[in-house]
């Protein structure tokens, strides 16, 4: 069974491009869309970067504005001003 | 002093703004200051090494605690001035959200006092501010899901008299026991059932599939709720997985400590989320997952792919966590079962399945549905077409740890009733599983002194000897209990379809 | 099935939960705030004693000498439940950030005269770990008070002191030019310095107090009434009229938040003062036994901040004080 980390975010319009984002930056990512939800699951390590939601929004992104949509999570996190990242140390 | 300010980073600013607040005190000991957190034996040579996740400071955690109340509340007005009641799939569906106001939502509430209790106890400052933020979150769930049911309540019956069952009713020791069992343990182990065992391992089996099951059902206050919290609850698993890490690289003695608990409060978790995972199976009429799904996804998936992650500090995948999976096809059928011979003592509606239903069941459970689950259901419904509905008429007897009626089966039988007994001081204990037995004989001075409510009725403390008595020092009325068809919540729902179906026939 | 929701007619069966229909008199409608504030907390059947205190159920009233008929009309006036208070608070903290955001900009606060800078960075800076006991204590409150209430709002009183101890942070640091060494100083002479130690006396005596409601009066009334006027009034005036009105502008939020909070405090000392003459008695002992030692502790403060005035500064603060007494109802 691949080790997935995943993250869950409310499928509302602040979390599309954040969506995108983590898509376009984690080739390997699976996105599964439920009622209210999307759970985007990962092997081992998913990235979510500052700049790439930027691009997405045209705007200025805080990596902490993520708590206002995120559901669930499994992984460690690393995070600091350019990147949230998750993963499983094996 | 340099003249151009340096930049520091999220992390530097962080540490600035909590760390060193704190200091060791010398007028009063440290151990006076502090003194439940050295008594479980967990050694602690350095809180500094406290790493925290989300680096919240106070005024940022205010900045976005009051977007979300602020969408929270927009939505919860709108939904009560367009009676949005209307909009769910089936009244039957609100018997999910009766459980969650009776038993859910007090156990928020609890939280927010332990997490306190935490935020005052801990001699690190990082762990402390950590434990402070999520005790006012817990804080903030109750009151939302309390004012979000406060609609429901105007309508529908098993709100009413929630802060009275809450802690009288026999069914709702479940969720009570459990978290009271963890609010009287110590600090760590505090911190390790709720913020690991349950909000890390085993939360995401009670929100995602539920409240995405909730929106799927119409249901958007529970939705809103529901997501807005599991925001804040994200926070929490991290704190849980830290404070697992944190207890395990400070020293070496803490692994056998930290194991039994994880072992303990899987099982009494899992317990506990039987109880979930029926509402999610029976109570949702429109599926969006199944227990059985839900358990694979969520631990045979993600709760092992943790633990191997957790092995590197010697950490085991907690035990009996096989007799859990095994169980998958079963434990909501049975648990089902139990709610509808006895839901005449509780303050919910119970019903049998339609068979667009009992297909999915079969679909979702295979064989054994068919061969135990379904017949017994058809007989029911079959008795229940005669006149003659089903109800057991004593309550039933409860496990001594886990409080659940003991209708649970052998790990590798189905068919076989499972009932393990414990003297201690001359008294016997009944427990529904090894692992209630295990957690019993491991602190018997504590499980003994468990409330159990159908002995304390039959003494007759609870209002008189009789079922009817004990539901009227419940407030719990004839109408408000039992076969939900033919219910007060079943005919005012046929009453408003009735009404809806009516003015659209006189319009067209 | 949905239902079409304009034409239906529905009416509801009751307006709001038993025990808040008891309590307000049935067909009353609840305020959100009340709704929430009534009967939370559970009162009988406990499970289990408390393995670090077995001497006590896990909520229960013997945690204090203070006795109510009923703990849930220990109401905040100001009627903050989660998601008033965080609202509130946003907005305040959005004022404030653009005060410091002009403030850090415009170098405002190191442009200061040396003889404020160095009264702030002397009085003000160590103050961070005052708060920081203010938050110890209200967490106190909030895990072991009794009845639904009185722990929610020291909840938020212990959050804002945080909030306080982490603002005081930002206000060094701007001093400093982001140079943690500030803090560190400032920490070693709350630790060492002469005068700081009645006052971290006073705070670690107040760690191992056990009844939570004496502690609300010798944190919230006391310990509060003399400081915050203190540091935030009177030696926050001495700085503005010397010059220093860029240093108002970042604790605004002190001064806003400690007429705020008092409010609180003086409605629940005076509720808890006006259900019984033992009550009273025992409130008026308590402020009586620690008033004095909360004075000697500001004392060296107040010195090194007025000097030769201090004497009289302090008296202007007690007599303020005692006019707050007098109006709970204290003899
Ligand atoms: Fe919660
Ligand atoms: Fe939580
Ligand atoms: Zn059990």
């Amino acid at each position: 069974m691949a080790e997935n980390v995943f993250i869950a975010l409310q499928n509302n319009p602040d979390a599309r491009p954040i969506i995108e984002a983590i898509v376009d930056d984690n080739p390997a990512a699976v996105v599964n869309d439920s009622p209210g939800m999307v759970k985007i699951d990962c092997p081992k390590r998913l990235v979510i970067r500052r700049r790439t939601v930027e691009e997405k929004i045209g705007g200025e992104f805080n990596l902490q504005d993520i708590h206002l949509t995120l559901i669930s999570l499994a992984g460690n996190i690393e995070e600091d001003d350019d990147e949230f990242v998750l993963h499983w140390n094996i | 002093m340099a003249d151009k300010p340096r930049r520091l980073n999220l992390n530097q600013k962080y540490q600035l703004m909590t760390r060193g607040l704190d200091w060791e005190t010398t007028y009063q000991s440290m151990d006076d200051v502090f003194p439940y957190d050295k008594y479980e034996g967990i050694k602690i040579k350095d809180w500094d090494k406290w790493q925290d996740p989300f680096r919240l400071t106070m005024d940022a955690y205010w900045k976005y605690q009051a977007e979300k109340e602020r969408k929270l509340y927009a939505i919860l007005d709108s939904f009560a001035q367009n009676n949005s009641q209307l909009n769910i799939s089936d009244a039957r569906y609100m018997n999910a959200v009766k459980i969650w106001m009776q038993g859910v939502t007090p156990l928020e509430y609890a939280a927010f006092r332990g997490y306190a209790m935490l935020g005052r106890g801990f001699r690190g400052a990082g762990a402390r501010v950590a434990c402070q933020f999520q005790s006012i979150d817990e804080m903030r769930h109750y009151q939302t899901q309390m004012h979000a049911f406060s609609h429901y309540n105007k309508f529908f019956n098993g709100f009413r008299q929630y802060s009275r069952i809450r802690d009288r009713a026999w069914y709702l020791s479940i969720p009570k026991s459990y978290f009271e069992d963890a609010v009287t343990a110590g600090p760590f182990e505090l911190i390790t059932a709720i913020s690991f065992s349950f909000e890390y391992v085993l939360t995401n089996l009670l929100f995602m599939p539920f409240v995405s099951g909730a929106a799927y059902n119409g249901d958007m206050a529970t939705t809103t709720f529901g997501f807005s919290a599991q925001s804040d609850e994200s926070r929490h698993m991290t704190l849980g997985l830290e404070v697992i890490k944190f207890m395990l690289e400070q020293h070496e003695d803490n692994l056998p400590i930290v194991q039994r608990w994880l072992d303990k409060w899987f099982w009494r978790g899992y317990r506990l989320l039987g109880l979930v995972g029926t509402m999610m199976d029976y109570m949702l009429p429109k599926k969006v997952m199944s227990w059985r799904q839900a358990w694979e996804i969520y631990w045979e998936e993600s709760g092992m792919a943790l633990f191997n992650d957790l092995s590197r500090y010697g950490l085991r995948p907690p035990k009996y966590h096989e007799v859990a999976t095994k169980e998958k096809y079963r434990i909501t059928h049975e648990f089902w079962s139990t709610i509808y011979q006895f839901s005449h003592a509780t303050a919910l509606y119970t019903w049998i399945p339609t068979n667009e239903e009992l297909d999915w069941f079969s679909a979702e459970y295979g064989e054994l549905f068919d061969t135990v689950y379904r017949p017994r259901y058809e007989y029911w419904a079959e008795l229940h077409k005669n006149g003659e509905r089903f109800f057991q008429k004593r309550l039933p007897v409860v496990c001594n740890v886990c409080q659940i009626p003991i209708f649970h089966t052998m790990p590798d039988d189905p068919l076989m009733n499972c009932c393990l007994v414990t003297e201690y001081k001359g008294t016997k204990h009944q427990m529904c599983s090894q692992g209630c037995k295990d957690i019993f004989d491991h602190e018997p001075e504590k499980y003994c002194q468990a409330y159990i409510p159908p002995q304390q009725i039959y003494q007759g403390n609870c209002g008189g000897a009789t079922l009817e008595a004990y539901k009227e020092w419940l407030h719990i009325k004839e109408e408000e209990t039992g076969e939900y068809y033919g219910s007060e919540d079943h005919r005012m729902w046929e009453e408003w379809k009735a009404q809806a179906a009516g003015t659209a026939v006189a319009s067209a | 099935m949905s239902i079409d929701i304009k034409t239906t007619k529905i009416e509801p069966r009751r307006v709001t939960f038993d025990n808040v229909a008891e309590k307000l008199g049935e067909g009353k409608i609840p305020s959100r705030y009340q709704e929430v504030m009534i009967g939370v907390q559970q009162e009988e059947v406990f499970h289990y004693r408390p393995t670090w205190d077995p001497e006590h159920e896990i909520f229960d009233a013997d945690r204090t000498a203070i006795n109510m008929q009923d703990f849930d009309d220990l109401v905040d006036p100001r009627q903050y439940y989660y998601g008033t208070y965080v609202i509130q608070r946003s907005k305040q903290q959005e004022a404030l950030e653009k005060n410091f955001s002009v403030v850090e900009k415009r170098g405002l606060l190191t442009a200061l005269d040396a003889g404020l800078t160095e009264r702030i960075t002397k009085i003000i800076v160590p103050f961070r770990h005052a708060e920081w006991g203010a938050n110890t204590n209200n967490l106190f409150i909030a895990a072991y008070g009794f009845g639904t209430p009185m722990p929610i709002a020291a909840d938020f009183q212990g959050m804002d002191r945080l909030g306080n101890a982490q603002y005081i942070t930002r206000i060094g640091l701007i001093l400093s030019n982001n140079d943690p060494e500030i803090l560190d100083q400032a920490k070693a002479e709350w630790l060492d310095e002469p005068m700081w130690q009645p006052l971290r006396k006073m705070l670690e005596d107040s760690f191992v107090l056990k009844d939570w409601f004496e502690l609300h009066l010798l944190q919230n009334f006391l310990l509060d009434g003399i400081l915050h006027p203190l540091l935030f009034q009177h030696l926050e005036g001495e700085v503005v009229n010397n010059g220093g009105a860029a240093f108002a502008m970042v604790t605004e939020f002190f001064v806003d938040w400690y007429g705020e909070a008092t409010r609180w405090t003086d409605h629940t000392l005076k509720t808890a003062a006006g259900e019984s003459a033992e009550n009273k008695a025992l409130l008026t002992e308590w402020r009586d036994k620690w008033l004095p030692e909360v004075k000697n502790a500001a004392a060296p403060l107040a010195e090194y901040i007025f000097a030769d005035r201090s004497a009289e500064v302090m008296k202007q603060i007690a007599d303020k004080l005692d006019t707050r007494s007098g109006k709970i109802g204290l003899e």
